[in-house]
Formats: structure tokens, sequence, C-alpha cells
């Protein structure tokens, strides 16, 4: 095992020890020692039928200590709205690898094939925990392409996997299915520092398909059109910033603020008051985010 | 409220979902079943299973209903005897997954020599797996077949307790509750089982471990069969506490044994799943309690299923 899925299982481990003291616990120590040594295919998928049922899906409530320890361990991972069962399985499969990266992969693959729903949240969750990431790229754009919101999330949101492992057309597709199934943006890690001119013209392209059915437009879109904004955008981000909701009108000034292009200063100016707040960047796209 | 517990959602569209939802149904289970036509392979077995107990449930959730299911061969494929070899070794993997609640449905549709094998397998499976089970009654000769599953689960020890007995009519319900199982009643548009039957069954039996569900799927079927009986039988004045017995109590009494389907998963969802899973009965939303008369609601006053 890699050393940052060496640190990450014995985080996981604690966590779970201390959501689920006395028999659950011991049990869960019992199956993590006999994943170290080598569990046949079904040992693993009893431990993880039965992790449920022993030790219960309470959140495992982690603290700012933890979540700190958390990114130390594995920079970007945030557990912060795991629950035990969750913790437990990714420990027993963490737990059962045993450097060969190809069989770590098919036995996830398996297992990902015969999962239940919570069983899929989970084992996308895991990603940013595995050995050999790059082996895993098929399976994680699966995720995001799941018809199932849920699923979706578990690979995009508070996932650092897709921002290091996805190539651009990968990107773009999820953040444009974000929109489409009505997830937010904001916690897909990495939003500002992967966006690109492509993305850039998929969204506003998407933004006229919303205006011309007469449906509203996230204002998170914004975000990600702002710094590589052509001609196009910035006048359908002056369109925004005149007519748009308040919370619309805010993201089209932010948007507008961080574009370079002259046009985009000049569509400020006319609106002083936003420009301002924008320029100090408020209220903030986190803020944004939470508003819309 | 009401639990239906006998549904085959798949095949169902989303105004049924709404219109359950609507009508107080707040949980349903799907048995795994064939789908109208054999499956040839053990692929498409495997994901069948990973629908029902994956899509399905997340559909289910959307619309606020909690759905859970039960895994087993049916009878009818049961005959494959290739297919069924190689569902039997995939079966362990999706009986401990969550909201699994029985083994079913299995039994029998012919009495084959096949279809006993495979039926008296599973039921070694469920007592392994501490797993009730749900028990398809065959359609054409009903009583013997009825007769024959218990006496076979019997013999294998299983606590009739465990059992459900599914598609009961009354031709076979003294048997049933003679013997100590569950008997349930599938509530049938057209001759099998309609539920003004249901409510004289009701009448002359009581309530004792006798439930109804409207084993919708892809036929001729009505997935609000529940709450209408339920009204059915408020008008012809069954007390309260039976109507709520058969509806409701008695399907989460023989399924709960499983551990896996409990009142707080629609009335105090753990936090975990109101953040991924489940969206939630807004009529139950912040402890509430629910509605008396939630039945009528998204029922119409065509009540008769006949
Ligand atoms: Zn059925």
């Amino acid at each position: 095992m890699a050393n940052a899925g060496i640190a990450a299982l014995e985080l996981l481990r604690a966590w779970v020890a201390r959501t689920v003291p006395n028999e659950g616990g011991s049990w869960f120590e019992q199956q993590i020692a006999l994943m170290f040594s080598g569990p046949t295919e079904k040992q693993l998928y009893i431990a993880l039928g039965y992790a449920i049922r022993r030790l219960g899906k309470q959140d495992l409530d982690l603290n700012s200590e933890d979540l700190v320890a958390a990114s130390t361990a594995r920079p970007g991972w945030n557990p912060s709205d795991w629950s035990v069962d969750q913790a437990a399985r990714l420990s027993f499969v963490l737990a059962s690898d045993n450097d060969d990266g190809a069989r770590f992969k098919a036995r996830l693959e398996q297992l990902f094939r015969t999962a239940d729903i919570g069983e899929l949240i989970t084992f996308y969750r895991g990603l940013p925990l595995y050995p050999h990431p790059r082996l895993h790229v098929a399976r994680a754009r699966e995720g995001a392409r799941s018809a199932m919101q849920p699923i979706f999330e578990a690979v995009a949101h508070r996932n650092p996997y897709p921002m290091e492992e996805f190539d651009e057309n990968a990107w773009n597709h999820m953040v444009l299915k974000a929109l489409f199934v009505g997830s937010k943006l904001d916690p897909i890690q990495g939003l500002d520092r992967r966006s690109n001119p492509a993305l850039m013209r998929m969204l506003c392209d998407y933004a006229h398909e919303r205006w011309a059915a007469g449906r509203p437009v996230s204002p998170e879109l914004w975000r990600c059109v702002g710094p590589h904004a052509d001609r196009d955008a910035i006048v359908d981000l002056k369109q925004v910033l005149k007519t748009g909701t308040v919370v619309e009108q805010q993201a089209a000034a932010l948007a507008l603020q961080a574009s370079s292009l002259p046009a985009a200063r000049e569509a400020l100016a006319e609106a002083p008051d936003l420009a301002k707040h924008a320029a100090a960047g408020e209220p903030g796209w986190a803020a944004l985010a939470e508003a819309s | 409220m009401f639990v239906d517990s006998h549904t085959h959602m798949i095949s169902r569209t989303t105004d049924d979902y709404e219109r359950m939802a609507a009508a107080g149904v707040v949980a349903c289970i799907e048995p795994a079943f064939w789908l109208g036509q054999p499956r040839t392979h053990v692929g498409t077995y495997i994901d069948y299973l990973s629908m029902i107990c994956g899509f399905e449930r997340f559909r289910a959730g959307q619309f606020g209903l909690r759905h859970y299911c039960t895994i087993g061969l049916n009878s009818k494929e049961a005959n494959n005897e290739e297919l069924a070899e190689a569902v039997m070794e995939i079966l362990p993997r999706y009986a401990l997954k969550e909201g699994v609640v029985a083994i079913g449905e299995i039994g029998y549709d012919e009495q084959t020599a096949l279809e006993d094998k495979y039926y008296r397998l599973q039921l070694e499976l469920a007592k392994e797996l501490h797993l009730p089970v749900m028990v398809h009654t065959p359609h054409r000769d009903k009583r013997q077949g009825t007769l024959r599953s218990m006496a076979v689960a019997l013999e294998h020890k299983l606590d009739p307790s465990w059992v459900v007995i599914d598609h009961n009519n009354e031709e076979t319900v003294r048997d049933v509750l003679d013997r100590g199982f569950w008997a349930a009643f599938s509530i049938y548009p057209f001759t099998k089982m309609g539920n003004e039957r249901m409510v004289e069954i009701v009448k002359n039996y009581g309530a004792e471990r006798i439930f109804c569900d409207s084993a919708c799927d892809w036929g001729v079927s009505d997935p609000l069969a529940v709450p209408k009986t339920a009204e059915l039988m408020r008008r012809a004045q069954i007390p309260e506490e039976h109507i709520r017995k058969v509806t409701y109590e008695n399907p989460l009494a023989a399924y709960g044994k499983s551990g896996q389907i409990k009142e707080e998963d629609w009335l105090n969802p753990p936090s975990i799943d109101q953040r991924t899973l489940y969206m939630g009965n807004s009529v139950l939303r912040g402890g509430q309690s629910p509605r008396i008369d939630e039945g009528k609601r998204g029922v119409d006053d065509n009540l008769k299923i006949s």
C-alpha cells in the first residue's frame, strides 16, 4: 500500500473505533486483521455485507483536527460528511490491498459491479485513497456519468480525484453534468484551477439553451466562464449584470472581475456598486452557491 | 401510513410512485422475480439484482418512498438448470445487501424437480443468513402447491413465523394460519383476489398474521391496492387497529425480522440517508405524526379492485 493509503487507513480505523465502541468495534478490528492476512473474495464481501448490520450508519462527526489530519494524510481528502459504514467498508478495501495494482483493480471492479446504492456511494468516495490512482479513471468516469445524483456527487463533490486524474473532456462534462442534474459546483475541488476555454464555451451554450427554454441558469455557471471569457461571453455576462436576479448579478460581476478583457472592465464600470463588491471578492462563490 | 410488501417497481412509472406516496405508502418491498420473459444468462441476473438494490432504491427515494427488496431465484427460472446453478453462486453476495428483507420470492410454479431442488437450497440459505422467506405460491394447482411449500419449509426446520406465504386466497388462508405462517394476499384486478374479498377475509379471520399487498408489476395491477383496500375496510366498519395491522404493522413485523426494515427508516432516517438517498415524505417531515385520514388522499372514489 502506498503511504497515503496507509495513513488514511490508520485514520479511518481510529474514527470507526471511536464511533462504535464495544462489540461492533471489536468485530471491526477482527475483520481488519482478516483483511490484512489476505482474505478470500468471500471473506471480503461478507465483511462488506455485514458492515452496516454490525456498525450502523451514523455520521463520523469529524472535528476540525480530524479534517486537518485527513488532508495531511492525503492532500484534498475531505471526509467531512462520511458515515461509519463508509469508513469501515473502505478500511476493508484498503486493508485487503496487497500491492498488486491489477489485482486490486479487478477486485474493486467486481465490488462495483455487484454493489448496492450505499456501497456505490462509498466506493466512489474512496477513489482518492486507492493505490495506483491512474488505473481507476474509467471507473470514476462511469460514476460521473451516473443518473443517480448521489453517485455522481460521490465522484464530483469534495473529492480530489477528478481534478487530479480527469482529462479536459472528462472534466468539462463532469462540470456540465453537475449543472444539468442540479448539483452545486462549489464542492467540486479544483473548479477554478481546471477551468478552460472549451468549458467556458460549453457553459455559455448551455446558458443559451436554458434561456431559450425560459428556464433559470445557475449563477455558479459564470464562475467557470469569467477567467476564459471571450467577447460573446462578455455580452452574456453584461446581459446578466443588467437583467439578472440579485444573486445572478453578483455572480456576473464576480465573473467579469476574473476576466482580463478590457470589455469586462467596461461592463463593470456600468454597474459601480456591484463592481465595488466584486473587486473585494464579495460575496464570494461559496456564498453564491449557498444562496442559489 | 402503509407498507406495500410486494411491488415490482422496476416496471412502474413515476406517476405510480407519486400516487403511492400521496396515498400514504411509505415503504415498498420489491421481490426478485422473473421479468415476464425468462433470463438466459447469469450476467443479466446480476444486473437485475444490482438494479433492484441500486437504481430502483434511488428512484423510490426521489418520490419519498423507502424501497427494500428480497433476493432469490424464482420458480420459473429455476427450471433452467445451468442458469439456476450460476444464480445460486451469486445469491449470497446479494442477500446481505442493505435493505434485503428476505429470501424470495421463491417456491413452486409447476412443482418440477428442479423447482423443488432450488426452493430447498434457498430455504437453507435463508436459515444460514437469518433472513425471512417470501414464498410465491403457484397460480395453478394453488392449494396443493401451497400445502407443499409449507410442508417443505417445515421439513427444513424453518420457523413458520419467519416465512410469508404470499398470493393466498379463501382456499388457502386457513391452512396457512393454522400452521403458524404469515398469510399475505396480493390484490389483483380480475378474478384472482379482489379487495372486497380481502375485506371479507379480514372480517372472517381477523388481522393476526394477515396482510395485503399490490403485487403490482408489468401486468394489469394496481399500485394503490393497499390504500384502497384500507379505505374499503374502513367503510366496512373493520376496526382501525385491524386495518393498521393488515396494511402496515404485519408486513413490518414479518420482514422486520431481517433487521433491515424499521419504522425509523421513514420516520427518522439516518442523516447520511437524508443527505444522499431519501428525499423524505414531506407529510412526515419534522417528526410530525402522520395524518389519520392519509389513506384517502390520492385515492379516488373507485376503490374496488375486482
Ligand atoms: Zn411478485
